[in-house]
């Protein structure tokens, strides 16, 4: 890989104090993404798929790490610092339009929100920017004065990336973008995402539970498990051969349209959850290959194959 | 099927009362589950599918919902002009229901143990003692470890997983002969579905009953399901086997749902989208009321309502040029 990544981020931790516990949502994370390119971010609820990318554009503060972003160091652990210069070229795309759009403000006022935040737009210039962004993003460019109930749930998701991409970020953060959306809509937002990079060359951190949809957008996948990446690979190489337990049992849990019925359920148990820690490997409680080592001693990441890391005792060795 | 159908829902049309006056939710919907089915009921929002199966048991909001055609039929009564005592005898005795979200679904001020015993005691009249061992059986059928100590937690201290599994406990302690089943593991995990199905699949053997599984997973249906029904905007839009149905789907619509859904096993350069929104339900549109959506709609699917058509062997889709045409594309 040639291209310098323009994320970098190294022993992510996030704890929350819960009941006079320590609750580890994020536990060590570090990960890549280089320009242009689409990391997905797989896990189950719980995972810290989520924290992770709310750390990255400052919605919390991480207890420790550090995160490198467009090349500047940025205190990971105060939240909200990072310089507006940087801030301006990363921004977010949340789950549910309906909750993220304020219902009282007009589409081309909630586009252009970052716009007026950033100031130095004309009144002219900033209803241009808006109508191009609307252009952009597949609505018709005379819908600005619309609220949002006046939209559908696919239309609002369109409205929310085009508000993400008002300020012409680098880099974009989007949380499940299409899971709250209908499978005909979902497929019309995630060729828009892919039509947008392509367009200006965007990268995303792109985090979902849906294994197909991250699939269908991402250029490389980290798999999340209770706080950590357990396995992180090219897209292909991820999902056609998959070397943690634990991506083999999500993939094979995935009931499919086209396979025959071989259903039955492929591990037991349920995330553990992070107030009571699991000595040793998080998944060996779950893990149908677990031994001795992995009640004991907890599997680093590292390279298995070229590009290709995974955190689990029965890959030591490069295959 | 051959015999008589466990239950069968025939023309049924809903209402709800809107701002603007009341507005069809569903229109002309047949269906019918035989005794030890699984039938599916797929479709997006505001497709009907759970308006559907709500109706079954008449759970809508009665001050705002007209059952304004239709009959449910079931044995040799009709649910829907069955008197309230007597639906309520059906209700959680030999028609039970799981919702989505169990958390919503359970009371969160009482245990585990008053809610399983709630239907023992109702239906069946056992005494205290005898629903309190009964319940704990249920639990350590559902697969709940420590049932005897679980049965007094509240719903709170149970994961979404364990909820959906004291539903389905609930939902079978009088062993019912149909449980419908909406969206039972859309708010779980997949690891966690997968589990959940799978109980699912071993009640159904164990007590013979039956199952109508509304959801919007096309995946779901084609692992659990016998026969799909599939619905658009408050219509159905094609009946058949599950084989039938992915293999050769009829109806453009059900053909564009299925080539939508992103494949977890293929590398793709663009997801097969399905132009335009899903219809308002307050929408009026002539003729077919995919006809907006669809590539394939000619000037007669602008104007005439389609029927559902018979095309052999059981598969029924609402398309009279595709039908015309033989069926597949």
């Amino acid at each position: 890989m040639s291209v310098a990544p323009i994320v970098v981020v190294r022993d992510l931790v996030k704890t929350f104090a819960a009941r006079g516990a320590l609750l580890r949502a994020v536990d060590g994370v570090s990960f890549d993404v280089r320009q242009g390119e689409t990391l997905g971010l797989v896990g189950e609820s719980g995972s810290g798929k989520s924290t992770t990318g709310r750390i990255l554009v400052g919605l919390e503060a991480a207890t420790s790490g550090s995160i490198n972003l467009f090349g500047q160091e940025i205190s990971s652990t105060r939240g909200r610092v990072t310089p507006g210069a940087v801030r301006r070229r990363l921004q977010f795309v949340f789950q549910d339009p309906q909750n993220s759009l304020n219902p009282r403000m007009r589409a081309q006022d909630a586009i252009a929100e970052p716009l007026d935040v950033a100031g130095g737009w004309s009144r002219s210039g900033r209803n241009d920017r808006v109508r191009e962004l609307l252009e952009m993003v597949g609505l018709p460019r005379s819908c600005g004065d619309r609220f949002p109930h006046e939209f559908s749930g696919g239309q609002r998701q369109r409205i929310g990336i085009a508000r993400a991409l008002a300020l012409k970020p680098d880099f974009v953060i989007c949380d499940e973008p299409v899971s709250s959306l209908d499978v005909s809509m979902q497929a019309q937002i995630v060729n828009l995402l892919l039509d947008l990079q392509e367009r200006l060359g965007l990268s995303y951190l792109f985090i979902a539970h849906d294994l197909a949809v991250v699939r269908s957008i991402s250029a490389r996948v980290a798999v999340m498990y209770a706080g950590g990446i357990v396995e992180i690979a090219p897209k292909r190489e991820l999902y056609t051969s998959p070397r943690h337990p634990y991506t083999q049992a999500l993939l094979a849990a995935v009931p499919r349209i086209t396979s025959n019925r071989a259903h039955t359920a492929v591990i037991t148990g349920e995330l553990p959850s992070q107030i009571d820690t699991v000595a040793g490997c998080t998944f060996h409680p779950r893990c149908p290959l677990a031994f001795e080592r992995c009640r004991a001693e907890k599997p680093k990441l590292r390279e298995i194959a070229p590009g290709h890391l995974a955190a689990c005792h029965l890959q030591n060795t490069p295959a | 099927m051959a015999e008589k159908p466990l239950l069968s829902v025939e023309n049924l049309t809903v209402q709800f009362r809107g701002d603007a006056g009341w507005v069809k939710a569903v229109e002309g919907v047949d269906f019918a589950v035989g005794a030890g089915e699984c039938l599916g009921i797929v479709g997006e929002s505001g497709s009907g599918k759970s308006v559907s199966a709500l109706s079954i048991l008449k759970l809508h909001n009665q001050s705002n919902t007209r059952y304004a055609s239709g009959a449910i039929r079931y044995g040799d009564r009709d649910l829907l002009t069955l008197p309230q005592r007597r639906l309520r005898q059906v209700r959680g005795g030999e028609i039970a229901m799981i919702f989505q979200d169990p958390m919503s679904s359970l009371n969160p001020v009482l245990t585990i143990a008053d809610q399983i015993m709630e239907p023992l005691r109702q239906h069946q009249g056992l005494s205290v003692q005898a629903a309190r061992r009964k319940a704990i059986e249920l639990l350590e059928m559902v697969r709940i470890s420590d049932a005897s100590r679980r049965i007094d937690d509240y719903p709170h201290r149970l994961s979404g997983g364990m909820r959906q599994r004291v539903m389905i406990a609930i939902a079978v302690a009088c062993r019912p002969k149909l449980l419908i089943a909406d969206e039972p593991t859309t708010a779980l995990d997949v690891t966690i579905q997968s589990q959940i199905l799978e109980l699912l699949r071993e009640l159904q053997r164990e007590i013979g009953m039956s199952v109508i599984l509304i959801t919007h997973d096309l995946g779901v249906v084609a692992q659990f399901a016998q026969r799909v029904v599939v619905m658009y905007a408050g219509r159905v839009v094609e009946t058949a086997s599950v084989p039938a149905l992915f293999e050769r789907p009829m109806h453009p619509y059900t053909e564009g749902l299925i080539r939508a859904v992103p494949n977890l096993d293929e590398d793709v350069h663009r997801l097969t989208t399905i132009p335009g929104n899903i219809p308002d339900p307050s929408m009026s549109i002539a003729g077919c009321r995919f006809s907006p959506r669809c590539r394939e709609a000619v000037k007669s699917c602008l104007s005439e309502p389609p029927a559902l058509v018979d095309a052999g062997a059981g598969h029924f889709a609402r398309c009279p040029p595709r039908i015309a045409a033989g069926g597949i594309s």
